[in-house]
């Protein structure tokens, strides 16, 4: 699937540093997603480079996305489609979040009349939608998207695991993306 | 955060592994039944001459196809709820349930004289199905969305959609031993459009609260 050509080599070593992961082994899993990450950075680097996306916030959304949902690979499965498809679905969250269609040559056209797009909203907008987030939510979306803080100084102000914090950040993000629509 | 910390964050967040997707569905499709039986018999109940009905070929046909609809569209929701499952390979198994309905029309028409034929269709029940079926279906519908989110379904909508044709296919299982219209015409027509409103429910579902 995918750009998997030439992995076969990596596959079974991927599984079977995953099914090490799975049965507990730190080191296993850091290696499993070490290598992995240099897969979803060549799979998604040429996709976005003309969308305006970080194609490093793909790589790491895949990464937790992978984390969070690693009970959904079947551990006598190959693992590399797994990965591809969770990149690929982050890739098209990513697209749909933005607001663009993945034929960027539509919104190329599109944008060109449209002007530049704002991408500031005022401050009474933003208090607006931070009030429509969680209490948990809120305090992490406001502290990185208003006070510009970093993941890491987020979760020690909180005193929550950056893990958490970028869970709960991309959750609140979402959660406004869904309101607010999606233009 | 960059990647390299994240990874290592991530490692060492190695120890509460959630319950297999596979041990979900299994939870789910007994929930789910549990949850139609009740709803059923609190409400409908088996029709009064099930024991006679359950020797006549229109009565048993009723099961056949919703049984086929409930296990085909069972393969394919579970299939979608993993991400790089080659779901496609288990649609055609989804044309099983349509197929064994159209053969029914077909011989229906062939046996049955033309006059009846409308007053077959619309049957007696037909308000009665598209009740029963939805509100004996919404519970497992719920429970199969819950499924979904506990899985990483790729295409959300379509997930949904798979999770109201079981829910469907199982509702409608109960619904068929109380319904006293058993000519595949009725069935072909009111458990169709009842079913599809829990697909659609579902699709709608699906794409709004699966999404992770």
């Amino acid at each position: 699937m995918g750009s998997a050509a030439g992995l076969d080599g990596n596959e079974s070593e991927l599984a079977r540093l995953m099914r090490a992961a799975i049965a507990g082994d730190e080191r296993a899993y850091g290696e499993f997603l070490r290598r992995v990450a240099c897969f979803v950075r060549l799979f998604v680097q040429p996709k976005v480079a003309r969308g305006g996306i970080d194609p490093e916030d793909i790589v790491q959304e895949t990464l937790l996305a992978m984390h969070m949902k690693r009970h959904t690979w079947r551990d006598d499965e190959p693992v590399m489609p797994w990965v591809y498809a969770i990149a690929r679905y982050k890739l098209v969250d990513a697209f749909r979040r933005r607001g663009r269609r993945q034929e960027i040559d539509i919104a190329e056209i599109a944008e060109s009349f449209a002007g530049p797009e704002s991408e500031t909203l005022s401050e009474r907008e933003i208090g607006r939608a931070l009030d429509t987030l969680a209490p948990g939510q809120r305090s992490v979306v406001a502290a990185i998207s208003v006070d510009g803080r970093s993941i890491g100084e987020a979760a020690k102000s909180l005193g929550m695991s950056e893990p958490a914090v970028r869970v709960a950040f991309h959750r609140g993000l979402a959660a406004i993306a869904r309101r607010f629509g999606q233009a | 955060m960059d990647t390299n910390e994240l990874i290592e964050t991530l490692a060492a967040d190695l120890r509460r592994a959630a319950p297999s997707l596979d041990s979900a569905w299994r939870g789910a499709i007994v929930l789910a039944v549990a949850v139609a039986a009740a709803v059923f018999f609190a409400t409908l109940g088996p029709r009064p001459d099930f024991a006679a009905a359950a020797e006549t070929p229109r009565f048993l046909f009723k099961f056949m196809v919703t049984i086929a609809l409930a296990v085909s569209a069972f393969g394919l929701a579970r299939a979608l709820s993993r991400p790089g499952e080659d779901w496609r390979k288990r649609l055609p198994w989804l044309a099983a349930a349509p197929a064994l309905i159209a053969v029914a029309v077909v011989l229906e028409l062939l046996v049955l004289p033309p006059d009846l034929w409308a007053a077959r269709l619309i049957g007696t029940n037909s308000v009665v199905c598209l009740t029963y079926i939805p509100l004996i279906g919404i519970g497992p519908l719920a429970v199969f969305l819950l499924a979904l989110r506990h899985g990483a379904p790729t295409r959300p909508a379509r997930a949904g959609a798979l999770a109201g044709l079981l829910a469907g296919g199982i509702a409608a299982t109960f619904y068929a031993a109380q319904c006293t219209d058993d000519s595949p015409l009725f069935v072909a027509t009111w458990y169709t459009i009842a079913i599809a409103g829990l697909a659609l429910i579902g699709a709608v579902f699906g794409n709004r609260f699966v999404r992770w």
